[in-house]
């Protein structure tokens, strides 16, 4: 009960000063309004001028100017917890991981330093909630209201999750890892946050344990000490603060997994389906979809007559970004934007624009990706219960004086 | 070396201003169960961030959810006064 108490203090105790150069200061339009009347920018433990939606459980935002950049900073890396139950930095003193289930030769628990003498890769990758933009969507669906804040790109790093599950030997008849976490619900009748990942995704060597981000101890508010890593899926996969893994000949059955983070069966493109957790009407949501965001000038920025740089970022669920384009008139026109070379295809891909001079007046500036495999940004809003995957292209508007 | 210094700024925050004390829900009746209630687990600022958009009858489906998928211990009665003061705070009207 103390913990929560503290985080949620923070948020209260330091509201962030409003007049940083380059930060966001408004609350983003589109939002609910009653979303807006309670977001506000703090400070936390760790973390610098985040959009605050709600204490506890702590649900905070990346303001959007913080992806002017490929990488994510551990301080502007956005928070999403689902229950109000963070563990201390302290619980996690003698943090082991044990693995085991009907579908290993022999159960293990392995300790940090286990982990440590394991090989270790490396990824760049996104990191994005399910529900991100979902405070965007027109008509509004019941949530966490999210901006386009809930993501951010690091570089983890930490054995694979493959050579992890090697120290319990899994048999062939292995169907789905089962995945497990030190944050514990409150109340006895709340269904743990438990997820699972089927073999072929839990086998890649992309998906890895981490045990750092951005070369530094992960966050404690991003899973300290390790959490799992799993490049192109939504961010509900990203199990923290991992302590158990179970490798089941069984599909994984709970609400976080059967009723939770579904979405209509055919309505977004899968490379690999989730096939041990669909049924006919809903699939589970996996992988993301191709979506870009302009991160400069900020919504309501007065700009320079003589021109002004657009920029932003666009990724996609590891295909790769091919074209990201602009538009200055709302979507009526797109001009192809400059992109900065690839950085890995689970990355943010940078783009930027130069306008030629401006007339005064106000202008609507958006952007969409198309990804290497041909897949474009939604024109309309693809509708689903959860307000998932939203990629509808946004809009900020600035002014020519 | 970092979680040291975390851990210390987390410790030096105990006598903060609580942020979870129940945010500012409407007055009316049904307030004082709404804020007893879901509290428990969250913020009332989990309900003022979704409003005003949802209808009663969403508001009342809310209400199921967090007794039966979450487990939330709450009994006919009361759940019936807090759907009633959602709907009667938070809610837009019923689309005709």
């Amino acid at each position: 009960m103390r913990r929560r108490h503290v985080i949620a203090g923070a948020g209260a105790a330091l509201v962030a000063s409003p007049s940083m150069a380059g930060e966001s200061t408004r609350i983003p339009g589109g939002l609910p309004d009653g979303t807006r009347s309670i977001a506000r920018f703090v400070n936390l433990p760790g973390k610098r001028r985040m959009l605050r939606l709600t204490d506890r459980p702590p649900n905070y935002a990346s303001p959007v100017n913080v992806f002017s950049d490929v990488v994510t900073p551990n301080d502007r890396f956005f928070v999403r917890y689902h229950l109000d139950s963070v563990p201390a930095a302290s619980d996690m003193e003698n943090w082991s991981l044990s693995i085991g289930g009907d579908a290993v030769q022999r159960p293990v628990t392995l300790k940090l330093s286990d982990l440590l003498d394991l090989p270790q890769a490396q990824v760049l990758a996104v990191c994005q909630c399910a529900g991100n933009r979902r405070g965007l969507v027109e008509p509004h669906v019941p949530g966490v209201e999210w901006t386009d804040g809930a993501m951010g790109c690091a570089v983890w790093r930490g054995p694979a999750l493959r050579d992890v599950l090697k120290a319990a030997g899994v048999k062939p008849e292995a169907l789905e890892v089962w995945l497990g976490g030190a944050d514990k619900p409150l109340m006895e009748g709340t269904p743990a946050f438990r997820k699972s990942l089927p073999m072929e995704k839990a086998l890649d060597g992309d998906t890895i344990v981490a045990l750092s981000m951005n070369n530094a101890p992960l966050p404690l508010l991003n899973g300290y000490p390790a959490r799992l890593i799993v490049p192109g899926w939504t961010g509900t996969y990203w199990m923290k603060h991992l302590t158990s893994i179970e490798v089941s000949t069984q599909p994984l059955k709970n609400f976080w997994m059967q009723t939770a983070y579904r979405v209509p069966a055919g309505l977004f493109p899968v490379d690999k389906p989730f096939v041990s957790q669909a049924t006919e009407t809903t699939v589970p949501i996996t992988e993301l979809v191709v979506n870009s965001v302009i991160a400069a000038p900020l919504d309501g920025e007065e700009v320079e007559r003589s021109g002004f740089t657009i920029s932003g970022v666009a990724w996609d669920r590891g295909a790769g970004i091919t074209r990201v384009e602009v538009s200055l008139d709302g979507g009526r026109n797109w001009l192809g934007a400059l992109l900065e070379g690839p950085l890995g295809p689970y990355a943010y891909r940078r783009f930027s624009f130069q306008t030629g001079s401006m007339r005064p007046g106000s202008y609507r500036l958006m952007c969409r990706a198309v990804s290497q495999s041909g897949e474009k940004q939604a024109e309309r809003m693809k509708v689903n219960p959860g307000g998932y995957h939203n990629n509808v292209p946004g809009a900020v508007t600035v002014v020519v004086s | 070396m970092r979680w040291l210094l975390v851990a210390a700024l987390v410790g030096s925050m105990g006598g903060a201003a609580r942020a979870d004390e129940p945010a500012a829900l409407m007055s009316g009746a049904g307030a004082d169960a709404t804020s007893a209630n879901c509290n428990a687990c969250h913020t009332s600022d989990y309900i003022i961030m979704n409003s005003v958009f949802l209808t009663a009858a969403q508001w009342t489906a809310e209400v199921t959810k967090m007794r039966k998928a979450f487990g939330a211990p709450i009994d006919d009665t009361t759940a019936a006064e807090i759907a009633a003061y959602l709907a009667a705070h938070y809610a837009v009207a019923a689309q005709p």
